[in-house]
């Protein structure tokens, strides 16, 4: 071991190290700062070399723990020195000890620029470097124009360019602005041409952060990074120094592949021809060697690679390989891989296709859930927890609650949260979902949040089935010695409901079930007791005929608090004391909790609160949020696999019963009166920790029965009373119904661009449904489904499905069910047959109703023209004696669009292959110019064949000229008219809350003036 | 952005290097050296290489009596960076001819030079040994 160039480092690191305690250390260590602080303040003594050592020193200090605020100076200050030793010294400790908003940096920027553009290139590099690292806004300002410089220069080397790039993205980072995408998306592209590897590895990190934020300016990128791969993976002029155990650097692999995951898709067939190849050779060609080294390194790119795969939605063939090679992995010994595969099969469930495969697999994750390794522990809960639905969530939730008594402390609260959510997002029936819950709160009781009990509570309260069996449940838990405290709550809060049901059976009788409850009272805390006092009211008015004896005991105990010093419970003892001696008139104050509405669980909510945070948005986050919104679809894919293609009227998920309403009509004033007096009873209860009760008792503001009558009856009773009013008056809100109310999530005519390209999504989503569609063409013929699904647990009533065909579309729309369950989804199939060419679109009339809310929308249809095209290569040989043969109008169109939306020219090849017009290239000598084309179908053409022409000018992308020739007059005219559409508006989905993008003009083919004819195409005008 | 920082730390907890990729206070890193050490140190060779931690994953890797810890997203390519791990103590080999604990230890500086050589700002700059060796080659040819 040779000694640092740096003695006295060296001495005072040993010393350091020899010492025995943390105490002798600090000692040493303050001594060191006495000195180097003093040899600061006479500077005049100090050589270079000597500065340069105490810098160093002060970095180990610092890494030792220790502040060394008052060195900041003397590091910055070292950037300037002339000589290189002390120079680096200066730029790598303040890069360690100085964070970007620090003032002194700020002095430095001066210097920092001219190492930058100087002429010594170790200074360039540096200074990069130190940018590249704490660069802040104000670095980004002033050096990013000469960083980008660097960058693209070939006359620096590789050694400047590889810190340029990686500089200029921390720049990027710090202020977007600096990087002008125009011109930089050509930039780009070209330093992906990069031979060098050293350069090449930071571009494509660059990159990523581009495209991250912004994949559209860079789709020329995407070719070439698919180039990159090809290159890597077949081991093109990649030198010795860049291969790592015979691969050829895999991290440049990973990063490339991982750039390919930020573009949504990729159009280019050619393009996604040789990446799959490299992909299949990537999936298939990686064994398990001996090497750990060169396993690891391969394994590295084979799981990125298996996230591409997954990424770009490949054939079923794919992603079935792909899911037996993660199923091998999670069987597998080796611990990383089987903590990767259990990963990566999380992040596979995305793919509805291979969800029944994964499922086959549950037995062993559930191994892996008793792993000793807590890290493969948890990989498998958040597997269970993604793959279970309505048809395993019986056995994965028994599993975990099983799993929760042995389960370390760390993972017990995930554990009960995730197991409390499944219970009920796929309960199959409510009494297990009960089971569950209390069965949770038995062995987590502390990590039971109120959430999950205020939820029990209200699908109790809303399902008259459930009543007694919940209560009796309650009751046997009662019996149990040392009950966890939130079941004191819960158990007593059901019984006060609900004993009454239970009157009949052994040990449950008014007086046995206040006396178990009772018991309780001296364990509890003081937040537990307003509801136990509530508990007592109930069973004092269930009470009948009245029992003077439990009477008098309850009149004891209220009496004994009405002195408590708590003013919840003070005020509890003493209104209920005064209102169960009112004999009748309690009956009718403490009547049962009326049903609470509908609303998101608060839990699952929580859920989905955690999971949004605020870090950079990453490829993985992309496709999360893409799996919320396709939360219906997934979870409901049993019902894909059914015989029938439209699920039973009523679901297995019916979590909420329609309540008998018998008995309501007679006194409806009594009942308004009484929901009124009900709410203000429970508003009192609601006060301890005043979000407390939130969730159960928030809605009834909400639901208080519409009218000032009501508003009278309400501060006549409390006259009566004599009591001042304890109840916030302003928090009832009486509402009435309401007509689209409902928001929608999302931009719908962002949806139905989307729509129009590809073959499923999302069409249409709002708080309480979801529309997905999935459609497949055939020729003249389309099928659609339409999956509606119901995100709520109560029904959705009234449902109504109207399709307004424009007039060359013959559409059927099988029946759609007026009620959809709740959380069921619906399947509707739509047929369409084209009869002739046309841009009209069609119509769907969407309406239901939930609760009062009616709703209805008007949804455009994704049965574009384009849908009826189907890409057809032609030859050269075919090509031109159709096109000369098809001289002129009207069957050869010709017009010069003006006002085209600038594309690069690959671009709109890509825009044209996405909509199914294939690019043929070569034909047209011009490289300038675009030639496609495709056959069409309708039942008027038959199977006919359309030629386009593009004609740019590269000096003016906002104009081009276009041919088209097809043998109909008026498919030639309905298709120039399509494609100017698209490349005049745009055909990306657009950003924010724009308005409607320009509506489909209804324009026959003989007069292109506007025409709103049919009903479906003036609708869709509108929309 | 990829690596947030990188430790190496002996088998008794104590740090031996430090770079950190994004700004935390001292005591913020304190507490996580602490965490961290805390979390991996106890584990078997039976386990993973990998431990989350906060918002973090760490990927560790021990040699004789160094760990190896780095600090990454949640959604890096784990196996990537493990291999990273291997390929600087690699390079550190190739330097000082079979590292050890005490070399990174009193060479402090030239553990600094390499990884300044191999990341920047939380990304792989480079991964050409001979090329991340240059610059402190010249240096010694030229002291």
């Amino acid at each position: 071991m040779a000694l640092s160039s740096m003695r006295g480092l060296s001495v005072f690191i040993s010393d350091v190290r020899n010492c025995p305690n943390k105490e002798q250390e600090r000692l040493r260590v303050d001594k060191e700062l006495g000195n180097i602080r003093t040899r600061f303040k006479n500077e005049k003594g100090l050589t270079p070399y000597e500065k340069k050592k105490y810098v160093w020193k002060m970095l180990y200090i610092y890494m030792l723990g220790y502040d060394v605020d008052f060195g900041h100076m003397e590091a910055v200050s070292l950037i300037s020195a002339p000589k290189y030793p002390e120079k680096q010294v200066g730029y790598i400790v303040t890069s360690c000890l100085l964070n970007e908003n620090h003032d002194f940096l700020r002095l430095a920027i001066n210097t920092v620029r001219n190492d930058i553009i100087g002429r010594n290139e170790t200074f360039q590099c540096l200074a990069l470097t130190m940018v590249g690292n704490i660069g802040g806004r104000e670095f980004a300002e002033s050096l990013a124009a000469d960083v980008q410089k660097l960058l693209i220069s070939s006359s620096y080397r590789p050694l400047v360019r590889k810190k340029a790039a990686l500089c200029l993205l921390r720049l990027y980072r710090k202020n977007p602005d600096v990087v002008n995408i125009d011109g930089w998306a050509d930039r780009m592209a070209q330093l992906l041409d990069e031979r060098d590897l050293g350069v090449l590895t930071s571009s494509m990190s660059l990159l990523v952060a581009l495209v991250s934020n912004n994949h559209e300016a860079y789709w020329s990128c995407l070719p070439k990074c698919v180039r990159v791969l090809e290159r890597l993976a077949r081991n093109q002029d990649i030198p010795q120094e860049y291969t790592y155990y015979g691969i050829p650097s895999p991290w440049l692999q990973v990063k490339t592949m991982r750039a390919l995951q930020y573009f949504p898709t990729i159009e280019d067939p050619n393009t996604r021809r040789s990446l799959f190849e490299v992909l299949q050779r990537i999936l298939m060609g990686t064994d398990v060697v001996k090497n750990v080294n060169k396993n690891n390194a391969a394994h590295a790119v084979l799981f990125e690679a298996l996230a591409l795969v997954m990424h770009l939605d490949a054939e079923k063939e794919m992603m079935s390989q792909c899911v037996a090679l993660l199923g091998k992995f999670i069987s597998v010994r080796e611990p990383n891989i089987r903590y990767l595969g259990l990963e990566n099969m999380t992040r596979m469930l995305m793919v509805a296709e291979v969800q029944d495969i994964i499922k086959r697999h549950q037995a062993q994750i559930i191994t892996s859930l008793k792993d000793p390794d807590i890290s493969i522990r948890r990989r498998a809960l958040d597997l269970l927890y993604g793959m279970c639905d309505v048809s395993n969530a019986k056995d994965i939730v028994e599993e975990l609650l099983q799993y929760l008594s042995t389960a370390d402390f760390a993972m017990r609260e995930e554990l009960s949260l995730k197991a409390a959510i499944l219970a009920e997002k796929f309960a199959p029936d409510l009494s297990w979902y009960v089971d569950v819950i209390l069965q949770l709160i038995d062995k987590a009781g502390d990590f039971v949040s109120d959430d999950i009990w205020f939820r029990v509570v209200q699908f109790v309260t809303n399902n008259e089935d459930l009543q007694p069996y919940a209560a009796a449940k309650a009751r046997e838990y009662l019996d149990k010695p040392a009950i966890h405290e939130t079941m004191v709550k819960v158990s007593s809060y059901l019984l006060g409901e609900f004993s009454h049901l239970l009157a009949r059976r052994p040990g449950s009788s008014p007086k046995e079930i206040f006396n178990i409850i009772h018991e309780k009272l001296p364990t509890v805390s003081t937040s537990t007791i307003p509801i136990l006092l509530s508990t007592y009211a109930k069973i004092l008015m269930h009470t009948q005929p009245p029992d003077p004896e439990l009477q008098n005991q309850i009149w004891a105990i209220f009496n004994k608090y009405e002195s408590c010093i708590d003013a919840e419970i003070q005020q509890r003892a003493v209104e209920y004391f005064a209102l169960s001696r009112k004999g009748a008139a309690l009956m009718d104050i403490l009547a049962e909790m009326p049903k609470f509405p509908e609303r998101q669980s608060a839990l699952i909510k929580k859920a989905e609160d955690a999971e949004i945070d605020t870090a950079e948005q990453s490829a993985i986050k992309l496709r999360a949020q893409q799996q919320t919104s396709n939360a219906l679809v997934v979870t409901d894919q049993c019902y894909a696999n059914g015989p029938s293609p439209i699920v039973p009227a009523v679901g297995p998920l019916t979590l909420v019963k329609v309540p008998s309403m018998s008995g309501s009509e007679e006194h409806t004033a009594v009942d308004q009166a009484l929901t009124q007096s009900n709410g203000t009873l429970t508003k009192v209860d609601s006060q301890p920790p005043s979000d407390l009760l939130g969730d159960l008792l928030g809605p009834l503001a909400i639901e208080g029965p519409p009218g000032a009558a009501v508003q009278s009856e309400h501060s006549a009773v409390t006259e009566v009373e004599g009591a001042p009013s304890a109840v916030d008056v302003a928090a009832i809100v009486p509402v009435g119904e309401q007509t689209n109310s409902v928001q929608p999530i999302g931009n719908i005519n962002e949806r139905f661009n989307a729509l129009c390209l590809k073959d499923s999504g999302v069409l249409y989503e709002d708080p309480y449904i979801q529309i997905g569609i999935k459609a497949e063409w055939q020729a003249q013929h389309g099928r659609l489904v339409l999956f509606l699904g119901n995100k709520n647990t109560s029904p959705l009533d009234s449902v109504q499905a109207l399709i307004l065909p424009p007039a060359h579309l013959k559409m059927e729309l099988s029946l759609v069910p007026e009620i959809i369950p709740p959380r069921a989804q619906v399947q509707c199939p739509l047929e369409v047959l084209n009869l002739h060419p046309s841009r009209d679109v069609a119509v769907l009339d969407f309406s239901y109703k939930f609760g009062t809310n009616m709703v209805n929308v008007k949804l455009r249809l994704p049965a574009v023209l384009n849908k009826f095209l189907q890409p057809m290569p032609v030859s050269a040989e075919e090509f031109f004696p159709q096109w000369r043969s098809l001289s002129g109008p009207p069957l050869k169109l010709q017009e010069v669009v003006r006002g085209v939306r600038p594309l690069p020219l690959e671009e709109m090849a890509n825009l044209f292959n996405s909509f199914r017009l294939m690019i043929c290239p070569g034909l047209d000598p011009n490289p300038n110019n675009l030639v496609a084309s495709a056959t069409f179908y309708s039942e008027s053409t038959r199977a006919m064949l359309c030629l386009i022409r593009i004609e740019t000018d590269p000096a003016d992308r906002t104009q081009l000229r276009m041919t088209v020739a097809s043998g109909d007059p008026a498919l030639t005219f309905e298709l120039k008219e399509f494609i100017k559409e698209q490349l005049v508006s745009i055909p990306t989905a657009p950003r924010g809350p724009t308005t409607a993008p320009p509506a489909p003009p209804v324009v026959q083919p003989t007069s292109p003036a506007m025409a709103l004819t049919d009903p479906g195409a003036m609708l869709a005008g509108l929309l | 952005m990829g690596i947030r920082f990188i430790l190496m730390v002996n088998k008794q907890g104590q740090t031996r290097l430090a770079q950190y990729y994004e700004w935390l206070t001292l005591e913020e890193r304190r507490a996580l050296e602490g965490e961290i050490v805390r979390k991996c140190l106890a584990r078997t060779e039976q386990q993973c290489s990998f431990v989350e931690h906060r918002n973090y994953k760490i990927v560790y890797r021990r040699y004789a009596s160094l760990f190896f810890l780095v600090g990454v997203d949640n959604d890096e390519n784990e196996l990537a960076i493990l291999e990273f791990i291997h390929l600087l103590v690699e390079t550190m080999d190739r330097h000082f001819g079979n590292v050890c604990e005490l070399d990174i230890m009193f060479h402090l500086e030239k553990a600094h030079f390499m990884l300044e050589e191999m990341v920047m700002n939380g990304c792989v700059v480079e991964t050409s040994k001979s090329n991340i060796l240059a610059p402190i080659q010249l240096m010694d040819k030229t002291s």
